[in-house]
């Protein structure tokens, strides 16, 4: 285990990083869509305007 | 794969909530800083009490999934140098296997917990020392401000005296041309890659908060190319670093979703609090929480080493702790900023 280890094709370990970067694209596109849909309205509730908050 | 994903409906509703509420925390406070977030998993794991293959493993694998995250956001800022990403990614590879080898090495010896740790205390304690002594004396960034960064002129970032030298005295060929019209030896890159692959290995983080400054200081880079290309970087050194440690049972889904999950949703908010609050007003806290950090890990440690649970329970609650105290911070900043923004845009319309 001490020794460098030349990384090899192990399926389940593939689908296991699959399923992180699968997460990870699907959580960037959700949350930037809800960003879209309801950001402008919570910056209104919290702030009290929005046409000046990025 | 699916005993993975059985893991995740396994996790207790109690420990799903705290992944995703510290993600929220370590995301606001990569998103807000871009660098610095991550390295706190790791040792809230290892305090948790999850093994230190686990703690290390799941800790990169959440730093691959940000990584992937904050890469969508920067990939159309145009930020990366793909030759100096390349090299780096190279000597990375090499240096993180180097340090996982020592992990597993070390675990098998009894002292991974420890090491880990100790190496924990010095670095976070000496990058929070001298960042809050740069906040404190306020002559240089301590943060990257990534939307801001966009907006700059590569040729206007002036190179750093240290990276200067090393550019004038290390000249071994092959010289690389790097953006920002920057002359250096490929070797200077590869020993910064390889030195901070090992970091990265051994202590289960992307290494941005280590990698960023050395190539800024040690290469010379413009301050937005090392943004870029770190994130690149990460992309594949979290990505590979995650898979060994997959390979080995390292990686626990059940603790990796719930932190994304939360940390997509901070990235987000602490990203859009730069456009609003400059970084240098908190950047002190940012100095803090890693120095409170360091002494959180310290405590941890010696409460396991004298089998103290009540230090062991301060430790995890000073880490967490300072860490939701930054966060807080930032979004109590962000909307006094937008209120008084609110307030004289009101007082100028009247």
């Amino acid at each position: 285990m001490s020794g460098l280890e030349i990384p090899t094709w192990d399926p389940q370990t593939a689908m296991l990083i699959g399923a992180i970067l699968v997460e990870a694209v699907l959580l960037y596109v959700g949350y930037g869509g809800l960003e879209r849909l309801v950001g402008p309205r919570l910056m209104r509730v919290i702030v009290g305007g929005s046409k000046d908050v990025q | 794969m699916f005993s993975n994903l059985i893991g995740v409906v396994d996790t207790s509703p109690e420990m799903l909530a705290l992944f995703v509420g510290f993600g929220l925390v370590v995301g606001l406070l990569f998103g807000f800083f871009g660098m610095g977030g991550s390295f706190l998993v790791t040792p809230a794991l290892l305090m948790l009490g999850y093994p230190a293959s686990v703690a290390v493993g799941s800790g990169m694998a959440f730093v691959f999934g940000t990584a992937v995250i904050a890469t969508l956001k920067h990939h159309d800022l145009g930020q990366v140098d793909y030759k100096l990403g390349a090299i780096m990614i190279a000597g990375t590879t090499v240096g993180i296997e180097v340090g996982r080898a020592s992990v597993f090495y070390l675990e098998a010896l009894g002292l991974a917990d420890g090491i880990i740790s100790v190496v924990y205390v010095f670095l976070l304690g000496g990058i929070g020392l001298m960042i809050t002594r740069e906040a404190l004396s306020n002559d240089s960034d301590g943060g990257i401000d990534h939307d801001a960064a966009a907006d700059e002129d590569l040729s206007e970032y002036e190179i750093p005296d240290i990276a200067k030298r090393i550019q004038e005295t290390v000249r071994i060929p092959p010289m690389v041309t790097l953006r920002g019209d920057v002359h250096v030896s490929a070797w200077v890159i590869t020993a910064v890659a390889f030195s901070t692959g090992v970091l990265s290995g051994f202590l289960g983080v992307g290494g941005g908060f280590i990698r960023m400054p050395a190539m800024i200081y040690a290469i010379g880079v413009p301050t937005p190319v090392a943004v870029g290309t770190d994130l690149f970087e990460i992309v594949f050194s979290g990505g590979i670093g995650s898979y060994l440690y997959g390979q080995s049972g390292g990686v626990d889904l059940g603790i990796v979703a719930p932190l994304l999950f939360g940390s997509a949703l901070g990235a987000r908010i602490g990203s859009a609090a730069t456009a609003v609050v400059d970084a240098d007003d908190i950047k002190v806290y940012f100095g803090g929480m890693l120095l409170a950090g360091s002494v959180a890990v310290g405590i941890g440690e010696i409460g396991t080493y004298l089998g103290n649970e009540t230090l062991e329970t301060l430790g995890l609650v000073l880490v967490i702790g300072a860490a939701v105290v930054v966060a807080a911070a930032i979004v109590f900043t962000t909307l006094r900023s937008l209120r008084a923004s609110r307030g004289r845009v009101s007082a100028t319309v009247d």
